[in-house]
């Protein structure tokens, strides 16, 4: 079931169309992501999940429900700009959102110490937000978006200004939230993690879906009869009528093909040629990067 | 509304506990203090150097001990000097300066000078102007040959101080002063003025801060926008009454503290001195209260009147409509403030809409100005009900004394106005505060105005 979705939605700045009758549907305990190139309309539809604006027509869900105002307690939003006062000690700061986010004192004060501690920022806890970086106010920012243990939770880019380390620890968090239950939407420019995170995606473009569906299923769509083929040493193929070498790459003692089949033929029907040249070491389906299809996808509608 | 609370409080707590929250509370009741204090120490201590002054007659030897010698100035008559041959060796001789008598002077006023190398005190010259005039008096009295005269004259002697006194509805007398109530109609309307502004820009400030940093993103998936906006305006008010009653109480303990010590040391040696006079006119106690006072030095007099009429001002009344025109006022700015803050992307950009708001109360503070001389024109009735300028033209006409019918209208009027632009500025804050990057116009905001939902 859906926990979140978002029918039909539109949503008009002045004379400009932001969002042009988009649909998303959240899985429970899915890692949604929602791409698009800059000004595609992603932070629009983000806000209208949060209910900062509304849109001007379509509804949202939440647990096959409408969304109403309350809600807000259930969505955990780290928004792509970092949010904080300047002047504000790190650890009144935190304790401020918390509460407006409807915990306790006490509540707030025993969470944000076991998060503080867990991505080791406990030690800026007196600092005034001016004096980090800005990977550490990002931390920061995640710990007070996470806290309340919202069942969905949106990250408008959320790795922007990290380090690959602590990339890679907001990854393993976001992971570790979603196996405590958490249903989340982020949106990103970074593809690698899309590959590495999602379930499933959404592209948007000029204000409209152009895209949508999991991301397995997205690449094999758009890997199109292409194969890898791996060979130990310095082996040489050519291509036959049923298909053709894209392009051939030597690394490591290892050559690497790349087959694209031209003709309705058995992947076994390969192997069997293939054999007779050298010792196969791999044989995959050519799955594209998601980057690839963004860029093919976006710039084919252009 | 816990919410709303959370808010109040960061809004508060940060500014009270900002450097210079805590030295403008405390530096600015200091400098009122001195401001009230030190024109009148000036006023009441001699300046401090001892003069000795040269009085020479003629040898008609007329006045001859009439002046006395004052705390800081000795008269030494000499026989058998002219001024002409003092006034050669006078760089050498030491004297501050020397007072001539013409033995005309009975009859023709102004037969006396004094010569000195300074500028003399205004207090000197009242003492040597009144000791002479009362011996004028006393010779020209004596001409007539009456007994007992000096019994006679001792009882006649009056001192007469025109004292203004109000009567109020109650019927009872006060004693005012239009001084006082001038001073107080500008220390109120300028305090207004500057909180109001003060405060209000804060908030502006404040909503500019949370819009470029986009905390106000975070907030708005937390609470409504109307909660931020108010949360913010009252904490912030908040803020504004507690230096306001921080204030009002270091300068009463201030001026107290120095009212006590300074006037009632010099008080008390004076009254003492005169009690005997006072005690042998007992049969006439209006009297013996004048002679009381006259016995002060005429300027420590003056300020103690000042201080009793001060005293008398309608406090209670004052407190209360300030408190109450501090708030409405600052709330009816501090929304429009807020609107706007929440309108552009900088400060700069604020320019163009803070005219048209400053304007209304620039204009309140000249009215008030001018209320001063005239607080009953008509200029000064209707801004003291137009809510946008009453806060601080009521404030400056109230030490006056206004009608109570007055101050109702003025308050509903505010109160009304008040609830509408909050309403409002609530409206274009919600949309404002979410739009980046789009230049805003008047027109762009009563658009706003009328979204709905």
């Amino acid at each position: 079931m859906a926990l979140f979705e978002a029918k039909n939605v539109t949503k008009q700045y002045g004379d400009q169309l932001a969002l042009d009758n988009v649909s998303i549907s959240v899985p429970e305990q899915c890692i949604y992501g929602l791409l698009g190139p800059n000004g595609a309309g992603k932070t629009t539809l983000i806000r209208i999940i949060n209910q900062i604006t509304g849109p001007d027509s379509g509804e949202l869900f939440l647990n096959g429900k409408k969304l109403v105002p309350s809600d807000v307690q259930l969505i955990g939003y780290l928004p792509e700009e970092r949010g904080l006062y300047k002047k504000m000690k790190v650890g009144e700061q935190a304790l401020y959102f918390a509460q407006l986010k409807g915990l306790s004192k006490a509540e707030a004060m025993k969470r944000l110490k076991y998060w503080f501690k867990k991505l080791d920022i406990i030690d800026w806890w007196g600092k005034k937000v001016e004096e980090l970086s800005k990977g550490m106010q990002q931390k920061v920012q995640f710990v007070t978006t996470v806290l309340h243990e919202p069942k969905l939770l949106i990250f408008d880019e959320p790795f922007t200004g990290f380090d690959p380390l602590n990339t890679k620890i907001i990854k393993n968090e976001i992971l570790f939230l979603r196996e405590r239950g958490a249903t989340i939407i982020f949106s990103t420019h970074n593809m690698e993690s899309v590959e590495e995170l999602c379930d499933n995606i959404t592209l948007i473009d000029k204000a409209k879906t152009i895209l949508e569906g999991s991301v397995n299923e997205i690449r094999s769509k758009w890997a199109a009869n292409e194969y890898d083929l791996v060979f130990d040493g310095d082996v040489k193929i050519e291509g036959n009528g049923h298909y053709s070498i894209l392009k051939l790459q030597k690394d490591n003692n290892k050559s690497i093909f790349r087959l694209k089949t031209t003709s309705e033929i058995n992947t076994n029907e390969i192997l069997q040629t293939a054999m007779k040249s050298g010792n196969i070491i791999s044989f995959n389906p050519a799955l594209p990067s998601m980057n690839e299809i963004f860029i093919r996808v976006v710039e084919t509608r252009n | 509304m816990n919410k709303i609370s959370v808010i109040i409080k960061r809004e508060y707590v940060t500014r009270v506990r900002k450097k210079s929250f805590i030295i403008m509370t405390i530096l600015a009741p200091i400098l009122m203090a001195t401001i009230i204090i030190v024109p009148t120490l000036i006023m009441t201590s001699q300046s401090g150097e001892f003069k000795k002054i040269a009085v020479v007659e003629d040898n008609s030897n007329l006045f001859k001990g009439v002046i006395k010698n004052t705390k800081d100035a000795e008269f030494v008559y000499l026989e058998n000097t002219k001024v002409e041959d003092l006034k050669k060796t006078f760089e050498k001789s030491g004297y501050y300066g020397i007072l001539y008598i013409s033995p005309e002077l009975i009859n023709t006023p102004n037969a006396v000078y004094l010569i000195s190398g300074k500028q003399p005190p205004i207090g000197l010259l009242q003492h040597i102007e009144n000791s002479l005039k009362k011996e004028i008096e006393r010779q020209k009295l004596l001409a007539y040959k009456i007994e007992n005269l000096d019994d006679i004259m001792k009882n006649v002697e009056t001192n007469v101080s025109v004292q203004t006194k109000k009567l109020d509805e109650s019927g009872v007398e006060k004693r005012t002063s239009t001084g006082i109530a001038m001073a107080l109609a500008y220390i109120l309307g300028f305090l207004m003025y500057m909180l109001v502004f003060i405060f209000g820009a804060q908030v502006m400030r404040g909503v500019i801060e949370e819009k470029t940093s986009r905390v106000v993103e975070v907030i708005i998936s937390s609470v409504k926008p109307v909660q931020l906006m108010m949360g913010k305006i009252i904490g912030i008010a908040l803020v504004g009454l507690t230096q306001f009653l921080i204030w009002i109480f270091l300068t009463v303990a201030i001026v107290g503290v120095l009212k006590t010590t300074i006037l009632h040391k010099t008080n008390t040696t004076e009254i003492s001195k005169s009690m005997p006079q006072n005690l042998m006119s007992g049969n006439q106690p209006q009297v013996a209260v004048t002679t009381q006072t006259q016995e002060m030095s005429p300027q420590l007099a003056e300020f103690s009147k000042m201080f009793d009429s001060a005293m008398n001002q309608p406090w209670g009344l004052i407190i209360i409509c300030f408190i109450f025109y501090f708030v409405t006022g600052y709330l009816l700015y501090a929304s429009v403030f807020a609107a706007i803050g929440s309108a552009v992307d900088n400060e700069t950009e604020t320019q163009q809409f803070m005219l048209p708001v400053t304007i209304p109360i620039i204009l309140g503070l000249m009215v008030a100005m001018g209320t001063m001389q005239n607080p009953e024109s008509p200029l000064s009735f209707w801004c003291s009900m137009i809510p946008l300028t009453s806060p601080i033209v009521m404030m400056a006409r109230i030490p006056f004394g206004v009608p109570y019918w007055q101050i109702a209208v003025s308050m509903v009027l505010m109160l009304i106005t008040f609830g509408a632009f909050v309403w409002m500025a609530a409206k274009v804050y919600r949309t404002g505060i979410l739009m980046y990057g789009k230049k805003t116009s008047w027109k762009e905001m009563w658009k706003w105005l009328r979204y709905s939902g």
